[in-house]
């Protein structure tokens, strides 16, 4: 049956989110972009939502009845609707928690999985891009040679959120031997990592972000995710797209509405700007494409859910989503002019914030 | 019923049928019948009336059943939008020349469903439930002057008191299936015309006019860019008599409450923009498929998983050409759904519209460019797609209008406050 309606369940975490977001996270939102971070309370009280443990299953010592793509991405957009930085920043724990709860093996559940049922965020992160203009993340540089009884990684990552402090890192590497990539569970303090000083990026200023180097870096084979069989990685990235996608949808939602209201306030030749079909239309267009991105995110996420193959949809609905982003976002500044361009208004930092989306595969895992 | 995607199991199974209709008939059919404008797709109207009879038939006793047991009026349309919008796309995916002119009552079964009363239903639509002959609807509602201006129309409707009949002098253009419905069939169309002028909106309300009433003539047919298989229609009324009870809704003008006719009926916008939307859907599949199988023939396919610096100009085009068209098939499942729901989607209705439009458009044109001389050509169908596909920017309001629609929805404006 076709249907667009989240369940109860689902409205009922959409909500909390929400409030959330308008309660907590905007009204900081600006300061934590210029003061390059989010105060810890924001991030405790948004943890305390339970977004990431209501996702795991109670067989996993979770409180959901299945992990389900589609009320993640539910929720990571009302996350991202609030701020993107904080979004990142609150979910980074999902990167190491989904592919644990996807392809990790009992004895690495057993070990992880509690984690993440704390009432504070567990210190773990993961590893996946590298510092190159057509980095490819099925095709990392990131080497892991294996040797008796471990594994021996070698290679640069960017864009490693929250790593300095990080207990553990999940890393991803290029396995020649096995020709796949693979995904390690390694020790922040491992000898032979170095977490770099933080990255100065366009947006997401308030996601504290660092390189991570990695020179023979020695890790136990039963520290590779998913062990001898190790990870279904196409599907990972697909969880990953579908998450980036809802996370899109968020911001383009956040800067329509502020545009909407904006255009129905100011006023230019004796009328609102909104009563003008330059502007009117514009918004209209933005507010289509708001819609057909968050479609194109659930129908990913829902084959996902389905335990199907969402190579195709997740690819589609991210590409979509990118776009779609930066074409609403850049759509919002139009809308305000001038004032659009002063980083006193949140639609430039929007604008900012929807140009990553092209960068950041593997940043949010849903 | 949480988010889902699931194509339910009737339709698949329906899909099944229609996609070899499609295939077997209304593709061979296709380039003939656009070489020859004006000709009749008779192997198609023959294997689709007898469907449509049987489903109108069950449409009708649902109806009447509603009607005896003091249901809820508004039962909507009879067959489950979600089931039509699949096989809309689908027969359009075959060829959307053909599938308008698929016998049936369409919009003004649609607009008799919604506000007619069970007298008028039973009176006007059983003769698509039921005979050998195949028989057409069809709305006529734009006139030369006009157009998106719906509330201009000149046609006018006045009741003679001495006979209780109603006196209709006009013209109506775009009409689709009128020579159809007037003079190939026993069929009627649903005329809007005004019984007062100087009221604007409040004074449209929508005449039934049945094939063979004296001062009714279909004056001519248009000559077309694309769909030519499609009836297009100039209709002229002249002092054309109708019975009293031809009127769908009520007669009055300016009262609050009694502009339901004129809402219920302009409220099948509604159910035909998803149809629109989603035939324009089909038709870029089509043009979509098409050139994958090209591409492919030459050892070209498209790399989903593959890194966006991994792509050549034209795979990226391709994958563009499918999200963009996702996103149009999502916008119009989502408002065929909400139909279906009994929830209201005039918003969705005009998004689904609008995107699929530009999208299809679009579309087909990039596929003709991707195919380079042979894209081009006449021999094969891309060509025509091309033209076929413009139309869904154009009719059941252009994507201006539709945008109009959407702009309004969006800010909370009026029709005044934002023009």
């Amino acid at each position: 049956m076709i249907s667009f309606t989240p369940t109860e369940e689902q409205q009922m975490l959409i909500d909390a989110v929400r409030r959330y977001s308008a309660n907590e996270v905007r009204p900081v939102a600006h300061d934590s972009d210029e003061n390059c971070g989010f105060p810890d309370k924001v991030i405790r009280t948004g943890w305390a939502l339970g977004i990431l443990p209501g996702n795991i299953p109670e067989a996993l010592g979770g409180f959901g009845d299945a992990h389900s793509a589609v009320t993640g991405a539910l929720a990571y957009e009302e996350l991202a609707y609030g701020d993107l930085s904080l979004a990142l920043h609150l979910m980074a724990p999902a990167l190491v928690a989904v592919p644990l709860m996807l392809d990790g093996t009992p004895d690495q559940r057993a070990e992880f999985m509690d984690l993440f049922l704390d009432e504070t965020p567990p210190p773990v992160t993961a590893a996946l891009i590298e510092p190159r203009i057509n980095f490819d993340p099925a095709r990392p540089q990131t080497t892991a040679a294996a040797e008796n009884g471990h594994f021996r990684l070698n290679g640069r990552k960017v864009y490693v959120p929250l790593a300095e402090g990080a207990e553990w890192i999940l890393v991803y590497a290029w396995n020649a031997g096995a020709e796949r990539v693979d995904a390690f569970f390694v020790r922040g303090d491992a000898p032979g990592l170095a977490v770099g000083p933080r990255e100065r990026l366009m947006g997401v200023r308030a996601l504290p972000t660092y390189p991570v180097t990695l020179e023979d870096v020695q890790v136990e084979a039963a520290y590779r995710l998913g062990g001898e069989a190790g990870a279904d990685f196409a599907r990972l990235m697909a969880h990953s797209r579908v998450a980036l996608a809802a996370l899109a949808v968020g911001v383009m939602r956040g800067a329509l509405d502020y545009a909407i209201d904006y255009a129905k306030q100011r006023e230019q030749f004796g009328a609102p700007i909104a009563t003008r079909q330059a502007i009117a239309f514009m918004l209209a267009e933005c507010a289509i494409e708001v819609d057909a991105a968050r479609l194109m995110a659930w129908e990913a996420a829902w084959k996902l859910d389905q335990g199907q193959d969402a190579t195709r949809e997740s690819v589609l609905a991210k590409t979509y989503a990118d776009q779609a982003a930066v074409m609403v976002a850049d759509s919002a500044v139009q809308t305000l002019g001038g004032y659009g361009y002063i980083r006193e208004y949140p639609v430039e930092r929007w604008l900012r914030n929807a140009r990553g989306f092209a960068a950041f595969d593997g940043l949010a895992m849903v | 019923m949480p988010i889902s995607f699931e194509i339910p199991e009737r339709i698949q199974q329906n899909l099944q049928m229609t996609e070899a209709l499609a295939t077997g008939i209304m593709r061979p059919e296709a380039r003939a019948l656009d070489e020859n404008e004006h000709q009749r797709p008779e192997t198609f109207i023959k294997m689709t009336w007898p469907v449509n009879r049987e489903q109108q038939k069950r449409a009708l006793d649902r109806l009447a059943k509603g009607a005896a047991g003091e249901a809820p009026r508004r039962e909507g349309p009879g067959i489950r939008m979600l089931d039509m919008i699949y096989t809309f796309e689908m027969l359009s995916w075959g060829d959307v020349g053909q599938m308008l002119c698929m016998p049936t009552a369409l919009l003004a079964g649609a607009a008799i469903e919604a506000v007619g009363t069970p007298e008028q239903q039973e009176r006007f639509l059983r003769r698509y439930a039921e005979g050998d002959a195949p028989v057409w609807g069809a709305m006529a509602m734009t006139e030369p002057g006009a157009g998106s201006d719906t509330s201009a129309i000149q046609t006018t409707a006045v009741l003679d008191e001495a006979t209780n009949e109603w006196v209709l002098n006009g013209e109506k253009i775009f009409c689709t299936n009128g020579k159809l419905a007037l003079d190939e069939s026993n069929g009627l169309v649903v005329v809007w015309a005004t019984v007062d002028r100087s009221a604007g909106r409040a004074g449209m309300k929508p005449f039934v006019v049945e094939a063979g009433t004296p001062g009714v003539t279909v004056e001519k047919v248009e000559i077309k860019h694309g769909i030519r298989a499609s009836d297009t229609a100039s209709i002229v009324f002249r002092d054309a008599r109708i019975p009293y009870d031809n009127i769908l809704g009520s007669p009055e003008v300016r009262q609050r409450d009694t502009t339901e006719g004129f809402k219920g009926a302009m409220a099948t916008f509604d159910a035909s923009r998803p149809l629109i939307a989603a035939s324009a859907i089909g038709v870029g599949r089509a043009a979509l498929e098409f050139v994958k199988e090209k591409l492919a023939a030459e050892g070209i396919t498209i790399p989903y998983g593959e890194p966006v610096h991994a792509r050549t100009a034209v795979q990226r085009d391709v994958l563009e050409m499918e999200a963009q068209l996702k996103a149009a098939w999502l916008l119009t499942l989502r408002a065929a759904s909400l139909v279906d729901h009994g929830q209201t989607n005039n918003l969705e209705a005009s998004m689904a519209k609008t995107k699929a439009g530009k999208v299809v458009t679009w579309v087909t044109q990039k596929a003709v460019e991707i195919l380079g001389p042979l894209g081009y050509s006449r021999e094969w169908l891309v060509e025509k797609w091309m033209r076929d596909a413009k139309i869904n920017d154009i009719y059941e309001g252009t994507g201006q209008i539709n945008t109009l629609i959407v702009a309004r929805r969006i800010l909370g404006y009026s029709s005044r406050e934002l023009r």
